[in-house]
């Protein structure tokens, strides 16, 4: 009797084991096919000649020997550099105020510092037009002739990826250890000193991260170039001319593998970067507490208001402008520019379309995320396959939007590919979207599970328990709190990219974000502006659904935490 | 039993209405935002059995998706495209050839020569200058009358024209040049013009609307959105160069293996109708049927003999290359100013 009881258990548990391994493959499955097959397809058309022959490296060789694509290059590692420092200059010593000091207003400045995160890229780019354009409101005060061209570029980028900076920067300024401080003190170590030697230090892992990531952010960069570039290419934009303008896959094919390289190299120096961080704070180091210094306080205070400012301004500034009836010359408030159908860009469609495509997005991209991190993370089985999974899981980050969306035409768009029946749908873009966001998300997810001791997974198995059981009743609310963070992340980043699903939107699935590019190409900027001021509105009300949602599941379920 | 027979007529009406659900065809267009809902009116209330589903970009645009799409058509038909990028279709086999019932009503030369023509004309889009009167007199920059006055130094600057890689009006000035002043000085032109060429604009309204909003006083762009911008008020004026204006025909065809090739043919019926080349004059002072267009506000009314003598026929052929060749002389030349 015990002994069938067993035999049932064992073979349940059995076809249980199974279950997980077809999970995880069918991530695996997933990846290879969503993210390492477009990619590789589009490797091997660099190869190419229209007619689809190969030719060796003769399409490499011809863009090396045209100055007017190499020039991009240059143009943009000069951007990403100027936009990497400015941005981590500022970031640090915003983050270092919200860190150390004891200044007010911490939640304030730190609330404004998170506006950008929710507005498309495009947004400050149009702001530049109305502040510094040529009939900008503040053009008087731009150092530079015009703001078309880098200037333009690196304001608009720097805008945008200051949350980004900022962010890691907060995390590596709290790993402090006040022991250090007590000992400089009691030594007297002059405080110039005490930066250098302690506070320096103590941050620099966390410095040289954000110096990478913000670089790979920017070089990257598709949107912002797109709007204020003027006659300044960089690479993401050259991609899209070659493409659209050329009808030359092959080059934009190239000049794709010419960008993938250095956000790659980047991407890999970041990861090296970020193990080593891991062990700089040990288990008894003490948490520092902000001194008051009525000096530092206010000069920094003074600091972060005129950061917050600009902020301010750049958002002020494009929501103003998409009420004005005819900039320069009819300043009267009106919501003409709201009337999208008479516009490029698929109109109001295009904002519900939007809507659709991120809801899907945030769905089906935290189930998947989700599942195929806890796979990766609570089962041992499959360790090659895991790792592969965990490697793929990394790759999205370094692959920027505009090339991925390349690589899904190249795939996708294939007579001979069975899929090619998803190519022009919305199924596409979430697929896309998805596999675009998919590094964050899975870092958070694993981050959390991690959390999560893997004793009730041991447990369950040994109780018979089977894993699903497991997910659903101990893991799953557990985590709760990050699933919700990756479904608002997913759905913003829906709502506001451009560069991957420029490529593959269709008539019946205009995208409103890239509608916003198409008003701005037909000089429709003003519409332009309004649709980006509606984006943002858009997800800022996902973030605050999220944030009561979040409270609310919070003081349900997460009363442990607090002990 | 009434309530029966009323069930009975609802449900005959309804499996009449789903027979006669219209077939969605899609058409492939680089018309103007702003023109697509009267002309998906105008066709589909002559023909309600089939609907028109538009896939709008700019000229160059279009053209690479359908080039891209050769393997895989998404496209059924096109409409309100550049001849010359019909032309390159047509050079790649993916157009298919019809007769419109009527089409001997057109005039020839906006029809495809061959027996059974590949593609029809509608309209032709003329080359035209906006140009900013308050920035204008701000920067005292006199109002050119020739494509040559705007190679003058005064201009530097203040000059906006639109990418022809991208905009089917910017291949158009582009072909012209080449044709009026033949090539090699046409490229000379190009290039003095390029010294005052403020930036390349992506789409062929960008540079008017530019000019529009004071952004930059003077636009290389076409008539048709210059009109449309001073009935809204803008305070702009319209050039109209004296060594003659360049243009392109808008024009219509079929795309091969359709699977919809009667509604296809529906809407090339329709193209070639009075009513539609009526509809096309309410944007264009000349269209492709003799006879029926009227004066439109703010044109002049002798564009007709403004244009150029145009070989289309040359201007596709030769298209790749002279991108090419612009491309490699302005595209990344252009240093940033500051």
């Amino acid at each position: 009797m015990s002994n069938t009881l067993t035999i049932a258990a064992r073979r349940s548990f059995d076809s249980e084991s199974w279950l997980q391994r077809l999970v995880i493959s069918l991530g695996v499955l997933f990846l290879l096919l969503a993210l390492l097959a477009p990619l590789l397809t589009m490797l091997v058309k660099s190869l190419q000649n229209g007619a689809g022959e190969f030719i060796g490296l003769h399409n490499f060789i011809a863009y090396f020997d045209n100055p007017a694509l190499t020039q991009s290059i240059l143009n943009s590692i000069t951007i990403a550099l100027w936009t990497t420092f400015i941005v981590v200059s500022i970031a640090f010593v915003f983050a270092y105020a919200l860190t150390r000091s004891g200044m007010a207003g911490k939640k304030t400045f730190r609330l404004v510092t998170m506006l950008p995160l929710f507005a498309p890229s495009l947004l400050p780019a149009l702001s530049m037009i109305y502040l510094f354009g040529n009939q900008g409101i503040l053009k008087d005060w731009l150092p530079v002739e015009s703001i078309y061209g880098p200037v333009g570029i690196v304001i608009g980028l720097s805008f945008w990826a200051f949350p980004h900076a900022l962010m890691i920067l907060i995390t590596a300024f709290s790993n402090s250890d006040a022991r250090l401080y007590e000992a400089a003190k009691s030594m007297k170590t002059p405080p110039w000193r005490v930066f250098l030697t302690v506070t320096l230090p103590s941050v620099r892992y966390g410095l040289i991260n954000t110096i990478f990531v913000i670089f790979t952010l920017t070089i990257t960069d598709f949107g912002v170039a797109k709007v204020i570039g003027g006659q300044y290419n960089v690479l993401a934009t050259d991609i899209y001319k070659q493409v659209v303008g050329q009808q030359n896959f092959q080059m934009g094919a190239v000049v794709s593998v010419v960008l993938l390289l250095p956000a790659l190299i980047s991407f890999a120096v970041e990861r090296r970067v970020q193990r080593r961080q891991s062990a700089l704070l040990t288990s008894r180091a003490v948490p520092l507490q902000p001194q008051k210094s009525p000096l530092r306080d206010a000069l920094l205070t003074l600091f972060c208001a005129l950061v917050c400012g600009f902020l301010l301004l750049v958002i002020g500034m494009a929501v103003y402008a998409s009420f004005i009836t005819f900039w320069p010359y009819n300043m009267e408030l009106s919501l003409n520019n709201y009337r999208f159908d008479m516009m490029d860009g698929g109109g109001w469609a295009s904002y519900f379309n939007s809507l659709q495509m991120s809801a899907w997005t945030a769905v089906i991209g935290t189930a998947v995320v989700f599942l195929v991190a806890y796979m990766n993370e609570k089962i041992k089985l499959m360790p090659f396959a895991r790792r592969l999974l965990q490697l793929l899981a990394m790759l999205p980050m370094a692959v920027p939007g505009i090339v991925l969306g390349l690589a899904y035409i190249f795939f996708f768009n294939h007579p001979d590919n069975p899929m090619n029946g998803i190519y022009g749908t919305m199924a596409i873009l979430v697929l896309n979207t998805v596999v675009h966001f998919y590094t964050v998300c899975h870092l958070t997810a694993t981050t959390s599970l991690k959390q999560i001791d893997n004793e009730f997974e041991a447990v369950s198995a040994s109780l018979k328990v089977p894993f699903y059981t497991t997910l659903r009743r101990v893991t799953l609310p557990l985590a709760l709190p990050s699933v919700l963070d990756i479904s608002v992340y997913l759905f913003v980043n829906a709502m506001t990219t451009v560069s991957a699903v420029v490529f593959l939107y269709s008539s019946d699935t205009t995208l409103a974000s890239v509608a916003v590019m198409h008003m701005d190409e037909a000089g429709d900027i003003a519409p332009a502006a309004a649709m980006a001021v509606l984006l943002m509105l858009t997800s800022l009300v996902a973030k605050g659904l999220h944030w009561m949602i979040s409270h609310q599941i919070l003081q349900r379920t997460q009363r442990w935490r607090q002990r | 039993m009434n309530l029966k027979k009323t069930l009975l007529a609802a449900a005959v009406a309804l499996t009449a209405t789903g027979a006669q659900a219209a077939t969605e065809l899609t058409v492939y267009t680089a018309l103007e935002a702003d023109q697509l809902k009267s002309y998906a009116k105008a066709f589909e209330s002559a023909n309600p059995d089939v609907k028109i589903r538009w896939v709008r970009d700019s000229t160059g645009i279009i053209t690479a998706r359908l080039l891209a799409e050769k393997d895989n058509p998404q496209a059924d038909a096109v409409l309100g495209l550049a001849a010359t990028s019909l032309l390159v279709l047509k050079g790649e086999g993916m157009l298919q050839p019809y007769k419109p019932a009527g089409v001997e009503q057109l005039s020839t030369q906006f029809v495809d020569k061959d027996e059974t023509p590949s593609w029809i004309g509608m309209d032709a889009w003329v080359a035209s200058v906006c140009y900013n009167r308050i920035e204008a007199e701000k920067h005292d920059l006199p109002m050119p009358t020739s494509w040559k006055d705007l190679t003058k130094p005064v201009y530097q600057g203040h000059l906006v024209m639109p990418n022809p890689n991208s905009s089917g009006t910017g291949y158009l000035d582009v072909a012209s040049w080449l044709q009026t002043f033949g090539e090699e000085d046409g490229w000379k032109f190009m290039d003095d013009l390029h010294q005052n060429i403020d930036r390349y604009t992506h789409s062929g309204s960008k540079p008017c609307k530019m000019a529009a909003a004071g952004e930059t006083p003077i636009g290389i762009s076409f008539a048709y959105r210059g009109a449309k911008l001073i009935n809204k008020g803008a305070p702009i004026d319209l050039a109209f160069p004296s060594e003659g204006l360049g243009w392109d025909m808008e024009a219509a065809a079929i795309i091969k293996g359709s699977d919809k090739m009667d509604a296809a043919k529906t809407l090339m019926d329709w193209a070639v109708t009075k009513d539609a080349n009526t509809l096309y004059n309410g944007s264009y002072a000349v269209v492709a049927m003799p006879g029926v267009a009227k004066p439109v506000p703010n044109y002049p009314s002798d564009i007709a003999d403004r244009m150029i003598d145009n070989d289309f026929e040359w201007a596709a052929v030769n298209r790749s290359r002279i991108l090419k060749e612009w491309q490699q002389r302005y595209d990344g030349k252009s240093e940033p100013k500051n």
